[in-house]
């Protein structure tokens, strides 16, 4: 992301926006920056503004005019007067930062767009999760604090030793060069993204010790962390395991994504409802 | 995708957060879904959400090329036949809802139009229990929020949460969350413009504009 200064008059509307605090006026060009270390491509500035085209000399003398007078000009605060906020092309590693930060970037590993899969969302015709499964989305980075490839090693190496199941369809799976061991492509390891999800699956009697172990992982990472815990419901539409277990482990569960079940096959044809994993 | 789990806030406060999606599945239902995505989206339009999303657009989406004018009057305009035509390839789409009745009203009418896809609400685990009841439905999964682990104290506090986490993508910054929030207690600004400029900033169309409002109310005393 970039912010051209012919066209930028120093509103600073940009500041604010910027999940990632990556945006500043220098007040010694009169100009807004971006520091491009904080910036995640997340495209927020830039694609999340509205605009508008007034000639940055015309507002310029205007605001010059306004701050000799005292007077504050306030454009709308989700607004960037002069359309300085302009996307530039961006070559690997630092398109990792695009690809896992802007939501409407589509993974090309994945297909979708988004950070994740579609985790338990197609349970019911994929069967991702099955009962006596427990699925985690380990999330990294939001809100509003980001991460680095590096520290995200740090947790896929130690959930790598407990033996856990990647999710093979995650767009972090894709960066793994050793499933077995969790590491990480060198190249992206310093490359700081807005936010990304690993995803794994246990048996049940593994809740505790995962739990546990990404709380201990976290206190190493600088950074937020973010878990989901996913899981089969009975015949009858209830969780009776999951549910009940993290309560007991002092987890305030109240918030979820639930799977109506729904779902069928309509498809002509159609490939198996299971998914592929690597061990 | 859309990312709805980790909204702020506590079981109470998800009385006015019912999200519902709708998403097809490679190599399974996806095939001639278009018409059916759309269908959905009309189904839910005939609701009364408080925003929709296509995965590409929301239905108050950033406006380009604006006029100055805008400064002095500027109009929002939830745009649901935008979000419907604008389906254009088989993803993610979802529908908000800010009352209990409206969700499962729509509930039971995509129960019964059938559409095949796999069909998620994101509120609280007791809210999507009783609107699956009121359907006669059975849950199939769930996937439960756990919150964030924050050993470093990087988050803000609840009200600024409870904004940003809207935006499962982390599109709303917490400086533009406390942004809005300032500019409501200084009267430069209503709540409800406050709350639809945030949506703007989410381009999945999940932000719950209503919630929003109410929390700014909240925040600066006016409601309890």
């Amino acid at each position: 992301m970039i912010i051209n200064h012919q066209k930028c008059i120093a509103c600073g509307n940009c500041v604010a926006v910027c999940p990632m605090n990556a945006i500043y006026v220098d007040t010694k060009i009169n100009r807004a920056n971006i520091d491009d270390d904080a910036c995640v491509e997340c495209g927020t500035c830039y694609r999340g503004m509205s605009t508008e085209n007034l000639n940055p000399r015309f507002a310029r003398t205007i605001r010059k005019i306004a701050k000799s007078l005292r007077f504050r000009m306030e454009p709308e605060p989700d607004v960037c007067p002069t359309s300085a906020i302009e996307m530039n092309e961006l070559e690997m590693p630092r398109l990792v930062r695009q690809i896992f930060s802007d939501p409407v970037v589509e993974h090309t590993s994945t297909g979708i767009k988004g950070r994740g899969t579609e985790e338990v969302k197609t349970n019911d015709v994929r069967l991702r999760v099955d009962t006596g499964e427990v699925g985690y989305t380990i999330e990294f980075g939001r809100p509003g604090v980001g991460v680095r490839f590096s520290d995200i090693q740090k947790m896929t190496r130690t959930l790598a030793n407990l033996g856990v199941t990647f999710e093979k369809n995650n767009p972090v799976n894709h960066l793994l060069t050793d499933v077995k061991k969790g590491d990480l492509r060198a190249d992206i390891l310093n490359e700081k993204i807005l936010s990304a999800i690993v995803e794994i699956k246990t048996d049940i009697n593994m809740v505790e010790k995962i739990l546990l172990t990404v709380r201990e992982v976290n206190r190493d990472i600088d950074t937020v962390t973010a878990v989901g815990i996913s899981t089969r419901c009975g015949e009858d539409g209830e969780d009776n395991i999951l549910g009940p277990l993290l309560e007991k482990l002092g987890y305030s569960n109240f918030r979820a994504k639930t799977n109506m079940g729904l779902g069928r096959i309509t498809n002509k044809v159609s490939f198996t409802k299971t998914e592929g994993q690597i061990k | 995708m859309t990312n709805t789990l980790h909204r702020y806030g506590n079981a109470i406060s998800f009385r006015d957060d019912y999200i519902l999606f709708a998403i097809p599945s490679k190599g399974i239902n996806d095939e001639d879904c278009i018409p059916k995505l759309k269908e959905f989206l009309r189904i839910c339009s005939r609701h009364s959400p408080v925003n929709m999303g296509n995965g590409n657009r929301s239905s108050l989406a950033p406006e380009k090329g604006l006029s100055p004018t805008v400064h002095w009057k500027r109009i929002a305009v939830k745009d649901w036949q935008s979000v419907i035509e604008g389906v254009e390839k088989p993803g993610t789409v979802s529908a908000v809802f800010s009352s209990k009745e409206n969700a499962e009203a729509c509930m039971k009418e995509i129960v019964a139009a059938d559409l095949g896809f796999s069909i998620n609400m994101s509120t609280s685990v007791e809210n999507a229990k009783k609107a699956a009841e009121a359907s006669n439905i059975k849950r199939h999964s769930v996937e439960y929020s756990l919150g964030f682990n924050d050993p470093h104290d990087h988050l803000p506090d609840s009200k600024v949460l409870a904004l940003s986490t809207m935006c499962g993508h982390g599109m709303v910054s917490f400086n533009m969350a406390k942004k809005m929030i300032e500019m409501v207690r200084e009267g430069r600004r209503s709540s409800e413009d406050a709350a639809n400029t945030l949506v703007r900033f989410c381009p999945c169309g999940i932000y719950n504009s209503d919630r929003a409002k109410r929390i700014l109310d909240e925040t600066i005393g006016k409601t309890k």
